[in-house]
């Protein structure tokens, strides 16, 4: 198992190359000079030009791009054009709030969506399951923004529950999470339905029910687990479109989260500042990935079976 | 009454004598009624596409400024109100279908394209070659889509070309593994050994050959990715990376009508229903094609 992650974890290592390189790569078409942008209208041709080569962008975008990696391991991520702090502050700074949007949301989801996956399968074609799966597809056709300002609408202007912005309070969150779990919830109840209508038809089950095990037992026991396989991986691809999700909410809530920071940096033009955001949420979307295999392996005994 | 009958058992007996896969697929189609449903959203969102001029005029409707009659809720004569503006929200829809479609269906072109060139070279070819350019899909799979489609405006500044370009490039590796795993699923039967055994060469075993019988996912999956293609068009346009106002795309509008959402919400209610619905309306097609085109998944 520990060779296992140790060889998960190894793997990371050139895709995080290859993410930082791409990113690097794309931010670097950006037009416009970084040097003229930083000093303003005002500054002279010279002190443009002495700033562009103290800070290297005279260089070609490969030897920007090394020294650009060369600080990120040594934790510098450069400093924002616009406020003067360094990306790596103002990107801690921000990170718990998209990181409690994003798991509370996660967790949401899965609250909803194992359930009413499962009775779903277990009474196909009942109303329950038409329904669910009604409301699914018309979940994952809502854009969140859209779902944001119907739940702002509702819950905070009318009925005035909730906040509609800001994160001072625990309720702050509720609106934010609803909104960014409800596609993730329809992508998972689709997964967890289809996934156990397929072991609920294996011999294995028809061998349980034979014996006499109740129905809440057999699925409970024998199926449950095995179709919680394709629905946890469904779980961690879901979580990269939270993580795009949470842009939108938290544009739409005010939220001082990495998602705004970045929608922000990219209208002041402040190249570092949208480059550490975009690896910051490439390195999560990573790990996230990589717990899910690990997780994967953890109830597959299978999948452990091969590296033990 | 039983001429009629009897016509139609006989064409019926011809469709299934002939086994196209077009007709067969659309047989199977025709009896869900989900997919039915959305089959006639998406034609009335193309007849609005279509037929926009002569529902409003663009200049005069969709984009002229009338302060007299701004944020007026629903009525006769403005079906969904006016925004901020005084504009007519409904035709402004009906115009921003065409933005959305339009958009929708480019950068799914370009994804299938260039994903789908990729995916049929590392499919066909296998060893080395496929080794490479999976990892490098899986370098570009590690950003999530709308993020990389964000990073990719930001970078080249926003326009309505900048925005095709970016939601078809960040779709390129789910387009290019579609692909793949299609073209493996036939590369072995025995029509293709048949194809090489007659010296044909590889371009044309994998455009006559392969990628004709591996349509069926390939087909489904660009169904599904052009609905998720105008819900990103639509969020980009929401946080300013996307179609500009005045031009009027659904989610533009809503990020202007965000400010008014307290007194007058149809000017939010209105363009979202559209996105809402174009989207259903896709992702119902995607779902009855598949269980059309696969019926062992039923």
């Amino acid at each position: 198992m520990l060779k296992y992650i140790l060889k998960r974890l190894l793997m990371l290592i050139p895709v995080m190359l290859g993410v930082t390189f791409l990113v690097y790569f794309i931010i670097s078409l950006t037009p416009g000079d970084p040097a003229a942008m930083i000093l303003g209208t005002s500054a002279t041709q010279e002190s443009v030009e002495a700033l562009r080569e103290e800070m290297g962008f005279n260089d070609p975008t490969i030897v920007q791009y090394g020294n650009y990696m060369k600080n990120l391991l040594t934790g510098d991520m450069g400093r924002s054009y616009s406020t003067e702090k360094t990306v790596l502050s103002e990107v801690t700074q921000r990170f718990p709030n998209t990181f409690k949007l994003t798991f509370s949301a996660i967790g949401l989801a899965i609250l909803i969506s194992i359930p009413i996956g499962v009775i779903s399968a277990t009474r196909q074609y009942s109303i329950f399951d038409n329904v669910g799966m009604i409301f699914a597809l018309v979940g994952i056709s809502m854009p969140s923004f859209w779902t944001g300002l119907m739940l702002i609408i509702l819950f905070s202007l009318k009925l005035g529950w909730f906040p509609s912005s800001g994160m001072t309070s625990l309720k702050g969150l509720v609106l934010p999470s609803f909104t960014l779990a409800i596609a993730a919830t329809a992508g998972i109840t689709r997964t967890m339905r289809s996934s156990m209508l397929e072991v609920i038809r294996q011999d294995y089950i028809s061998t349980a029910k034979a014996k006499g095990v109740s129905k809440f037992n057999i699925i409970k026991k024998h199926a449950l687990k095995n179709a919680l396989i394709p629905a946890i991986t469904v779980i961690g691809l879901q979580f990269g479109v939270l993580l795009g999700g949470a842009v939108l909410t938290e544009t739409v809530f005010s939220l001082p989260g990495i998602g705004r920071l970045m929608v922000e940096s990219i209208q002041r033009k402040d190249t570092p500042m949208v480059l550490g955001c975009v690896i910051v949420f490439a390195v999560a979307f990573s790990i996230v990935n990589l717990v899910v295999d690990i997780l994967y392996a953890f109830i597959d005994p299978r999948i452990r079976a091969d590296y033990n | 009454m039983a001429e009629e009958i009897k016509t139609v058992n006989i064409k019926n007996k011809n469709e299934v004598a002939k086994r196209s896969l077009m007709a067969d697929t659309w047989r199977r189609l025709k009896k869900s009624k989900t997919a039915i449903l959305g089959l006639m959203l998406i034609v009335m969102f193309l007849c609005m596409a279509i037929f926009a001029p002569i529902i409003g005029d663009y200049d005069e409707d969709a984009l002229k400024m009338n302060i007299i009659d701004r944020l007026q809720g629903p009525s006769i004569n403005h079906w969904f109100g006016t925004d901020e503006f005084g504009r007519d929200i409904f035709i402004r829809i009906v115009y921003g279908t065409r933005i959305s479609l339009f958009v929708g269906l480019i950068s799914v072109s370009i994804a299938l394209s260039i994903g789908g060139f990729f995916g049929a070279i590392a499919g066909y070819y296998g060893g080395q070659i496929d080794h490479i350019i999976m990892r490098i899909l899986d370098v570009i799979l590690a950003i999530p889509v709308i993020l990389l489609a964000i990073t990719i405006v930001a970078a080249l500044g926003p326009s309505m070309l900048n925005l095709m370009i970016a939601i078809g490039v960040a779709n390129i590796p789910g387009f290019a593994r579609v692909v793949r795993a299609a073209v493996l699923s036939v590369k072995d039967e025995e029509f293709i050994e048949a194809a090489k055994a007659i010296g044909a060469k590889d371009h044309i075993i994998i455009l006559k050959h392969v990628l004709p019988n591996s349509m069926a996912p390939i087909i489904v999956y660009a169904t599904l990715k052009v609905a998720t293609a105008i819900m990103a068009t639509a969020s980009l346009s929401f946080i300013g990376l996307g179609v500009q106002p005045p031009t009027p795309e659904w989610g533009s509008m809503l990020s202007s009508g965000r400010a008014y959402i307290r007194d007058q919400m149809h000017i939010v209610l209105f363009p979202g229903l559209a996105i809402v619905l174009s989207v259903l309306s896709l992702n119902l097609i995607g779902d009855g094609l598949r269980d059309a085109l696969d019926p062992k998944l039923k």
